[in-house]
């Protein structure tokens, strides 16, 4: 129920209006998407978060059930190689995606947001990834853990991100860093949700009369627009996806 | 375009007012997290996961235990590399990295403080009851001088490193160290070592008892999930090393990227394992320190790739967009 429209705008609405204004729901959830998207490698954007969804439900059964249980039990160390395998796919795919994302230059149009956040949560998933090695608690936890403190200890993260206090890695495993993945992971999204799929490089009108798809014009992006070459294809839907502009 | 991206780059890129097609992105979401479950799962089937049993101090004492005997007397001496390494666990300076004048190492002082004599012998020691022997020996150590008490240890420490020496070569071990497989015990003939000798036979039988990785985990409460005193304890040793080794986890073979048995490990951590393999950082006393440094700086430098002149412009001048949104430019070159 909202309030009456005499009352001066409250917090919330202020929050609501800004929301709504900076991703309206059929931008949010558009149902169609420029035609230029339709590759392959936009696949490994989505395997990404489907990847960390199967790591963070995996690794929250592991820690609903504790060390003793991925140790000692069958089903309990199925579970541990479900987290491991899920891990080793989600950095293969974010690797994929950000080599393609490098290659169709996707912080062009005022997508560098979208680039900046899609990097450090690459960034970040890296310490995540390593507090779970040394939180195994077997030997491959006391060699890793053993060895990369120096590196800790030398730059003076020692101190406080200590890699044999399991106690202490643990929760920056299970909590902090996955907290801070997931985090960047939605802001990532919403950016790219707010800003739209980048474009392809446009070819030269002259180019493309040619029929030399190659010609994307010269270093400024070309002169072309998309507007003027791209063929609706039956039964596109642009609903919702007007708003795709750059900010 | 942002303000951002106005300052730093020519970009011209048009917002996209062509044409659109459907696209269920919820339905792709679920498609995708069930195909990643079913492959997560089918991978976890074929090739289940790693879980090497890890080591104890009582593991350690039995298979190696000149190598134990070894290196507590070094951890009774403060001559081990825990006793010697400097912050966050003493005041030592022999693994304190710097570079130039840049010493974040002595930011945050002695953090997790360990005494290495204190910790790993003396306490452990009065933890044995009933041992009048042993109590004698400990008075008689901690009411020697300092000087005194280095001589005894390194007294007792000379004939094992001979003996551990000897066996790195292949040559005949010195008679002053007497192992005994059948029990694990260690004789060590050594004049001058005063009460050591009583002490580190005492500290041997409680290690390979499993006594010592009980003493070293016990706090001054109940629970404990601080595994820092044994593991620094043990990686002192040749054990984890030895092991390591095996499982071709040393740093000279791409470290701790690596997992053990056949499976992947950490690959996306190659290129930061890549500098320990190379010149300047492989010999360097400052190896860690310096690969940090040149990791923070790509690291920044692959945030910042918008901002790059010349590796912003790259994707432009290799084509390979062409291959991604081939159909795209079809349908240009038919329109």
């Amino acid at each position: 129920m909202s309030a009456s429209s005499e009352r001066p705008a409250s917090w919330t609405v202020r929050v609501r209006e800004a929301g709504v204004s900076a991703l309206p729901p059929e931008k949010l959830l558009p149902d169609g998407q420029p035609t230029y998207v339709a590759s392959w490698i936009y696949v490994f954007g989505v395997a990404s978060i489907a990847s960390l969804v199967v790591i963070v439900t995996s690794g929250t059964i592991l820690a609903l059930k504790g060390p003793a249980w991925w140790h000692d039990t069958s089903v309990g160390h199925f579970f541990n190689s479900i987290h491991l395998w899920a891990v080793e796919l989600f950095f293969f795919v974010i690797v994929v995606h950000l080599w393609g994302k490098y290659w169709m230059a996707a912080w062009r149009g005022g997508r560098a947001r979208v680039w900046i956040t899609g990097a450090v949560t690459f960034l970040v998933a890296i310490p995540c990834a390593l507090t779970g090695y040394v939180s195994q608690q077997n030997f491959d936890a006391q060699w890793i853990s053993t060895q990369a403190k120096d590196a800790m200890n030398s730059v003076g993260v020692g101190a406080f991100f200590n890699l044999t206090n399991f106690g202490q890695m643990y929760s920056y495993h299970i909590l902090i860093l996955p907290a801070a993945v997931i985090a960047l992971a939605v802001a990532h999204v919403l950016l790219v949700r707010r800003h739209g799929v980048v474009p392809p490089f446009e070819i030269g009108r002259r180019a493309a009369a040619l029929g030399d798809v190659g010609g994307d014009g010269d270093g400024g992006g070309g002169s072309g627009d998309g507007r003027a070459v791209a063929q609706p294809r039956a039964g596109a839907s642009p609903t919702g996806a007007s708003g795709e502009a750059a900010s | 375009m942002s303000r951002l991206g106005k300052l730093f780059s020519r970009d011209d890129t048009q917002p996209w007012h062509g044409a659109y097609a459907p696209y269920d992105l919820v339905k792709e979401l679920c498609v995708a997290v069930v195909v990643v479950t079913l492959l997560a799962v089918a991978l976890a089937v074929l090739f289940s996961s790693p879980d090497e049993k890890p080591s104890t101090l009582g593991q350690w004492s039995r298979e190696l235990p000149v190598n134990f005997l070894g290196t507590a007397t070094k951890q009774l001496n403060g001559t081990s590399g825990t006793a010697e390494y400097g912050p966050p666990y003493n005041n030592g300076t022999a693994s304190v990295q710097h570079a130039a004048f840049f010493r974040p190492q002595e930011w945050f002082g002695v953090s997790h403080p360990i005494d290495t004599a204190n910790d790993y012998v003396i306490d452990p020691l009065r933890t044995i009851p009933g041992d009048t022997a042993l109590r004698a020996a400990l008075a008689e150590y901690e009411a020697a001088p300092e000087k005194t008490r280095k001589a005894w240890g390194e007294a007792y420490a000379k004939p094992l490193e001979e003996y551990e020496t000897a066996v790195e070569e292949n040559k005949t071990p010195p008679h002053t160290v007497k192992l005994d497989p059948s029990t694990d015990s260690v004789s060590v003939t050594s004049s001058g070592a005063g009460p050591v000798p009583t002490m580190m036979t005492r500290l041997l039988s409680l290690a390979q008892s499993g006594g010592l990785d009980g003493a070293l985990l016990t706090s001054h409460q109940f629970y404990q999930t601080d595994y820092t005193k044994p593991l620094l304890y043990m990686a002192d040793g040749e054990l984890l090393a030895k092991r390591a080794e095996e499982q071709h986890l040393l740093g000279t073979q791409w470290g701790m990227m690596n997992e053990t048995g056949s499976f992947p490990g950490q690959s996306w951590l190659w290129l930061y394992t890549f500098w320990y393999q190379i010149e300047p950082f492989k010999s360097s006393h400052n190896a860690d320190l310096l690969v940090i440094i040149v990791m923070s700086v790509l690291s920044l430098l692959f945030v910042c790739v918008p901002f790059l002149p010349g590796v912003r412009d790259l994707p432009r001048g290799i084509p390979i967009h062409r291959l991604i949104w081939r159909e795209h430019y079809r349908s240009q070159r038919r329109a």
